[in-house]
Parts: C-alpha cells; sequence; structure tokens
C-alpha cells in the first residue's frame, strides 16, 4: 500500500498536500491544470525533491529516508529516459544491474523484455536510431525489468500522436498487469485517464485530491473539475 | 534531498579542502618566514618594473589585437579558418620556445639586425624593457585576438541586419556597433594578458635581469637560487601575491573564456568593406602572421640540423618532462572532474574557491612556499619532480575546471535524475555516464593540462639540480650559456612534445566520444 502520510510539499510560494493512500496494484491518474504540482508529487515520491513535511510510506515503511534508486519505484520522464551513448540492451541492462556486468541469464532477460514490448533484434541499436514510440516502448521494457512495484509516468507520452499514446496505454496496463505494480500517471487528459481503466486523483489549488474511480469522477464531477473539463 | 550519507559524497570537500591546503600552507609558510623583514630599494624596483612591463604588455597586445582582430571579423579568404585555429597554439607553446624565437629574428645576430647592420644602421638590442614587453605581446597577441574576435561574432545578427538596412558606412558601423562592444570586451582582454605577465618568468629570466629589468619573480628565484636568501624570497612572495592575487580574483570574475578551438563561423558578417580599407585589412593580417610565424619557423631552421647532435641532457630530461606532464594532466584532471561533478549536483562556496584560489599565486610563490616547507625535512632538490607536478596540478586546475563546469552541468540536467533513479552511483556512474560522456572536454581538458604542464619553466627552476631538470628548463640553460643551435634543437623537441601530448589525449577523448 502506498501511503501519503499529512505529506506537504513547498517551493517557494507553492505549497501542496496529500493525505490518503492506494492499495498496490492500483492505477491512478493523477490530473489537473498545468502548473497544479503534478510532476512535482512524483518527484517527491521518487525522491528527486524533499518534502516539507510528512511522509511517503509502502508497505509501512517509510521511502523518504532513501536514495532515488533504492525506491520501490521506477520512473518515466518526459524525455531523457535512455542515454544516447548506450545502446538499447545496455540501457535496458541498466534496469537490471547498474554496473552493467550482464551475465547470459540477464542478456536473455533482456531480449524478452524487448520481445515483451515489440521492439526484437534492436537491442544493439543506439537510441537516437529509434523512433519516439519505440523509444518509449524501451523505457517501458526496462520498467519491466526492474518490475519494481510503482510505476510513475511523468507524461512520457506527451510527445506521441493519439494512436501512438492508446498503444503505450495499453502497454502500460499490461506492464503494470504483469508486474503487478501500482501506477501513478500525470495526464490534463481525461480521455487518458479513462484509458488507464482506473482511478483519479485530481490536483488543484494546492491539494492532491485523494483518488475517485475515473468513470464516477468523470460521469458527476464535482464544481473544481468541472471548471478543469470546461463544461457547465 | 533524500540522501544517505555516501563515501563518494564526502570526495569533492576532501580534495577541495586537500587542494586549498596545498595553496595557503605555502602561503602561510611565506608569510610566518617574512613577516619581520623589511624592503630593499631593489624590491620596490622589481615591483615597479613587473606592473610597467605587465600594463605596457597588455596594452599593446590588446591595441595591435583589435584592428587584426576586426580584419578576421568582417574578411573570408582561403586559410582564415586555420589562421583562426593557430592563433589558439600559442597559449600550448611553451615560453622558452617563443623566447628563443624572439631572439633568432630580434637577437644580437637575428634577422632583424643583419638587414640593419646590411643598411648601415646600428643594431637594436632585445634585452630590457622592450624586449620583454615585445615577447608578452607575441605570447598574448594571439589570445587578445581570439577573445575580441568572440567580441565582434557575438554582435547580434539583427543589429548587424539593422546597419546592414540603414546604410551605415565604416565609420557608422564602428560607432554604432563596434565601439560599444569593444568598451565591454577589452577591460576583461587588458586584465587577463595583465595577469598572464605579472606572473611571467621564463621570459623574464632570459630576456630581463638586471637591477633595471628584473620582475617580482624573477627577484624570487635569484633570492632562492643564488643569495639563498629565504626570508627575502618569502617577502617578495607575499609582494607578489597582493599584487597579482588581487589583479588575478578581479580578472577572473569580470573576463570571459576566449574559447579554444572552436569554428567561430556563422552566416551573417559584418559588411567587408572594400577599397583601401581591404589593403589594410591584407598587411595586418600579413603583418601579423608573419611577427607569429617568423620567430617559430627560425626554431625550426636552427633546430633542425642540431637534432642529430643532441646534448645528453636533452633525452633524460625530456623524459622527465613526459612523466611530469602525464602526472599532472592526470592528477587534475581528476580533481578538476571530482570538483566539477559536485558542484553541479550542489554548488558550494568551498569547492568554488579550492578551484579559483590557485588562479591568485604563482609557480614562484607556491614554490618558494614549498621550499619552506620541505627544507627542514629533506633536501628541497629530492622532491624537485613531486613539487613541480603538485604546482601544475593546482596552476591548471582552474582552467580544467572552468572547461568542465558547463558539461557537467549540462549532464547533470538531463541524465542526474534518470541516473539517480536507476541507482547509477559510484564507479557505475562513472564508467558508464560520466566518461562516455564527457570524454571529449574530458579529454581536451587533460591535453591543455599536459602540454601547460610539459612546457613549464617555472617551479622547476628554483629546485631542480642537473638530475632534475626538465626539458624547458634544459632548453633555457642551453639558451643561457649561448648554445643557441643546440637550444633550438631540444626547443623542437620541447614543441613536438607538447602538441603531440595534447594532440594525443585530444584525439583520445573525441575518439571515445565518436
Amino acid at each position: 500500500m502506498l501511503q501519503l502520510d499529512r505529506l506537504t510539499i513547498t517551493q517557494g510560494d507553492f505549497h501542496l498536500t496529500a493525505d490518503w493512500s492506494a492499495a498496490a496494484g492500483a492505477r491512478i491518474a493523477v490530473m489537473g491544470p498545468s502548473g497544479a504540482g503534478k510532476s512535482t508529487l512524483l518527484s517527491v515520491i521518487a525522491g528527486f525533491f524533499p518534502q516539507a513535511s510528512g511522509r511517503v510510506l509502502w508497505q509501512g515503511q517509510d521511502l523518504t529516508v532513501l536514495p532515488p534508486g533504492e525506491r520501490p519505484v521506477t520512473i518515466l520522464f518526459q524525455d531523457q529516459n535512455l542515454f544516447p551513448h548506450l545502446s538499447v540492451a545496455q540501457n535496458l541492462g541498466l534496469g537490471l544491474r547498474p554496473d552493467l556486468r550482464l551475465t547470459g541469464a540477464d542478456h536473455d532477460q533482456i531480449d524478452k523484455a524487448l520481445e515483451r514490448v515489440g521492439l526484437q533484434g534492436l537491442g544493439p541499436r543506439r537510441p537516437a536510431q529509434l523512433s519516439g514510440g519505440q523509444a518509449s516502448r524501451a523505457a517501458l521494457a526496462r520498467a519491466l525489468l526492474r518490475s519494481r512495484p510503482m510505476l510513475l509516468l511523468d507524461e512520457p507520452f506527451a510527445a506521441l500522436g493519439p494512436a501512438l499514446r492508446a498503444e503505450m496505454l495499453d502497454l502500460v496496463r499490461e506492464v503494470a498487469d504483469e508486474t503487478g505494480a501500482l501506477v501513478l500517471m500525470v495526464t490534463h487528459d481525461p480521455q487518458d485517464a479513462l484509458a488507464l481503466d482506473g482511478d483519479t486523483a485530481f490536483v488543484a489549488e494546492g491539494v492532491v485530491h485523494p483518488p475517485v474511480p475515473t468513470v464516477e469522477l468523470l460521469a458527476d464531477p464535482p464544481p473544481a473539475v468541472q471548471d478543469y473539463l470546461g463544461r457547465k | 534531498m533524500a540522501n544517505r550519507a555516501r563515501p563518494l559524497g564526502l570526495a569533492a570537500p576532501t580534495l577541495a579542502a586537500l587542494l586549498l591546503a596545498l595553496v595557503m600552507a605555502p602561503l602561510a609558510a611565506v608569510g610566518w618566514r617574512g613577516a619581520d623583514m623589511t624592503l630593499r630599494p631593489s624590491d620596490w624596483m622589481a615591483v615597479r618594473f613587473s606592473v610597467t612591463q605587465a600594463i605596457l604588455s597588455a596594452v599593446f597586445s590588446t591595441l595591435l589585437a583589435i584592428p587584426v582582430a576586426r580584419a578576421l571579423a568582417r574578411r573570408r579568404f582561403p586559410g582564415r579558418a586555420a589562421l583562426i585555429t593557430l592563433m589558439g597554439a600559442p597559449f600550448l607553446l611553451p615560453a622558452v620556445v617563443a623566447v628563443l624565437g624572439l631572439l633568432a629574428v630580434f637577437g644580437r645576430s637575428g634577422l632583424l639586425n643583419t638587414v640593419l647592420v646590411a643598411l648601415g644602421l646600428p643594431p637594436v638590442s632585445i634585452f630590457g624593457l622592450h624586449g620583454v614587453v615585445l615577447a608578452h605581446v607575441f605570447l598574448n597577441l594571439p589570445l587578445a585576438t581570439r577573445m575580441l574576435l568572440q567580441g565582434w561574432l557575438a554582435i547580434p545578427a539583427e543589429r548587424i541586419r539593422l546597419a546592414q538596412s540603414l546604410g551605415f558606412g565604416p565609420a557608422e558601423t564602428f560607432r554604432h556597433l563596434e565601439r560599444p562592444m569593444l568598451r565591454e570586451v577589452v577591460p576583461g582582454v587588458l586584465l587577463v594578458i595583465l595577469v598572464i605577465c605579472l606572473t611571467s618568468f621564463a621570459v623574464v629570466i632570459t630576456l630581463g635581469g638586471g637591477p633595471s629589468a628584473t620582475t617580482i619573480e624573477l627577484a624570487i628565484y635569484q633570492a632562492v637560487r643564488f643569495e639563498f636568501d629565504l626570508g627575502r624570497a618569502a617577502v617578495l612572495a607575499g609582494l607578489q601575491l597582493a599584487l597579482g592575487g588581487m589583479a588575478a580574483l578581479v580578472a577572473w570574475t569580470f573576463s570571459r573564456p576566449a574559447g579554444f578551438g572552436s569554428g567561430l563561423d556563422r552566416v551573417l558578417a559584418l559588411a567587408a568593406p572594400s577599397g583601401w580599407r581591404r589593403g589594410v585589412d591584407a598587411t595586418l593580417l600579413i603583418s601579423a602572421t608573419l611577427f607569429l610565424a617568423l620567430p617559430l619557423l627560425a626554431v625550426l631552421l636552427r633546430g633542425l640540423p642540431g637534432l642529430t647532435d643532441l646534448p645528453p641532457s636533452v633525452l633524460p630530461s625530456a623524459a622527465r618532462s613526459i612523466l611530469v606532464a602525464l602526472a599532472s594532466a592526470l592528477l587534475t584532471t581528476v580533481a578538476a572532474l571530482t570538483l566539477a561533478l559536485a558542484s553541479a549536483r550542489r554548488p558550494r562556496a568551498l569547492l568554488e574557491l579550492a578551484a579559483t584560489l590557485p588562479l591568485a599565486t604563482s609557480g614562484l610563490v607556491l614554490g618558494t612556499g614549498l621550499f619552506l616547507l620541505i627544507q627542514p625535512f629533506a633536501p628541497p632538490m629530492a622532491l624537485a619532480l613531486p613539487v613541480t607536478i603538485l604546482v601544475n596540478v593546482a596552476l591548471s586546475l582552474p582552467y580544467l575546471y572552468r572547461i568542465l563546469l558547463p558539461e557537467t552541468r549540462a549532464l547533470q540536467a538531463d541524465y542526474g535524475r534518470l541516473a539517480d533513479s536507476l541507482a547509477l552511483t559510484g564507479w557505475s556512474r562513472l564508467r558508464w555516464l560520466v566518461l562516455p560522456r564527457l570524454a571529449r572536454p574530458l579529454g581536451f581538458g587533460a591535453g591543455i593540462a599536459a602540454a601547460l604542464s610539459m612546457g613549464d619553466l617555472g617551479v622547476i627552476a628554483l629546485f631542480a639540480g642537473e638530475r632534475q631538470a626538465t626539458l624547458p628548463l634544459v632548453v633555457s640553460q642551453l639558451a643561457g650559456a649561448y648554445r643557441m643551435d643546440a637550444a633550438a634543437a631540444a626547443a623542437l623537441i620541447l614543441v613536438a612534445l607538447s602538441f603531440a601530448l595534447f594532440w594525443a589525449f585530444d584525439a583520445g577523448g573525441r575518439r571515445v566520444a565518436a
């Protein structure tokens, strides 16, 4: 279970609070206007930005004392998810062993993961030789290999077209099913939130609201969400 | 930040503290030893000469560089790119070699005097104030030209387009585009050259000397080497520090780096006026090229025949120099990278200070201090090479740090979070992220450090006996004994080794990065 225990985040004049929990394996879209603090929330959970107070707990363990690499988290950023000087296979290998001393079994696992996301045979390529969609697939393949219990998506598919984005969301759901990971996905598009097929935590005016089923939220949106969606 | 204390997290502060100790301990020794000494009139003469020659060198270098840089900025001709690249080379040219070349052209039996005597005119002497200034202009004109050229290239294209659409002639262009740029750039250029010339040693030991042409650096050397008066050396080192330190820190703060090796080209250039101005620009460029190339050509011609008959001291000293250069390059690069990586993660005053403070000292000041520190425990001569390496590391560190810092900052901004999230730390981070991504600037920086150390004639002159002499010292000793052909041959080897080391590191870095 992920617990945000009276978490407060302060960045200059900006304040954000969150106080809720979510079960392992939940799929949560983090939705709200730009500048609301969606990415900042993910940064705090992943360990890149310190909270002002409160705790982030996973299965009862306080994560805030751990460096980013030791948290039970895989995060995909908007861009720069792959190192351009390493091959695709090496980029995946980093998910298994950061020192890249890979065994034969490791290489088999990497090949399997590439195959799983539809990139079979592309292991020796450099990221620059991949299309945007292929790069996203490679990053998801690494998430599959790392198999951490939380998958944080900080709009990694924002630069892709609608059809590709839908494909990637399908793949995210499959990866989450296979690894049993809890998904936190930043988005500003209600369609993406629906496609994730889970809950939505709405972020506005300094508060990350507890997640509620996306279908219900969109069927009967409270006033703040209505304002955001532009519906009357 | 949610980071546990990691062993590597302490590496940079420890290193910074060590570097500060390396710079501060000799200063403390100098201060303690020299505290109760009084200054002699000759010391004040040395101060005055140091300042006079530095100011004259800076002013002449800059004044001459302005028209040359303008000609380079507004003309396009075959070989222009090569000429600009060549202008970067004197930074790596050992000063002893430059002096030797100038002697061959302007010396007693040099090219110029041969012509003058043939015309029935009295010969000129290169020794004394004007010789020192001439050598400093030779060494710094290219640097000034490159810095100014960057100023010209930094004039916004929009403003050039506006000037062209308004039909500006050369006079209006100067008043509205060039003069404002020069007002901004020239003070930095003057200061940088002033500082370089204040601590210049190799030039002054050859072309200066005597009571009327002795700088503080040279006086320190004489006090240690000939009078063995360490107290006086300490006083002089304190003077040098007060004078050079202030100037260096001011210059470092106010000047922008000159940028090495880049193409310095762009699509929209200033209008190139035709008519007599074209002739003037051509004459300027040809004169500058001749002024820079002739002395080097003279060393080449004079040295080539001597290569088959080298004095026995040359080869062992060359081996020593290579060793010193490699050790300095390695240590400087490791130190600068450690500081730059830590500084990119989290800027800290301690790191910045450790990487900048060495600029305030000079080779001879550090050397005197270390001499004072070592002397009670061991004969300084026995430690000549390690001390030379340490001083070279301290003196080239600021340059390397400045080259690496923008690169480590970009690396941290682009890939720092991804690497953190993948637990890429310690050796793995170095091996799989830092070294491959920064191979190019690291190779370039190591090349600079190696070449600077290879050609350095400073602290080694204080310490070395016959069996510790490095190649620049041997060149200088041969020249001092008027064995000019042998000196030129040794100088050729020195130049070849300096540039070969630079090239090897730079090309190696580029190859790894490719």
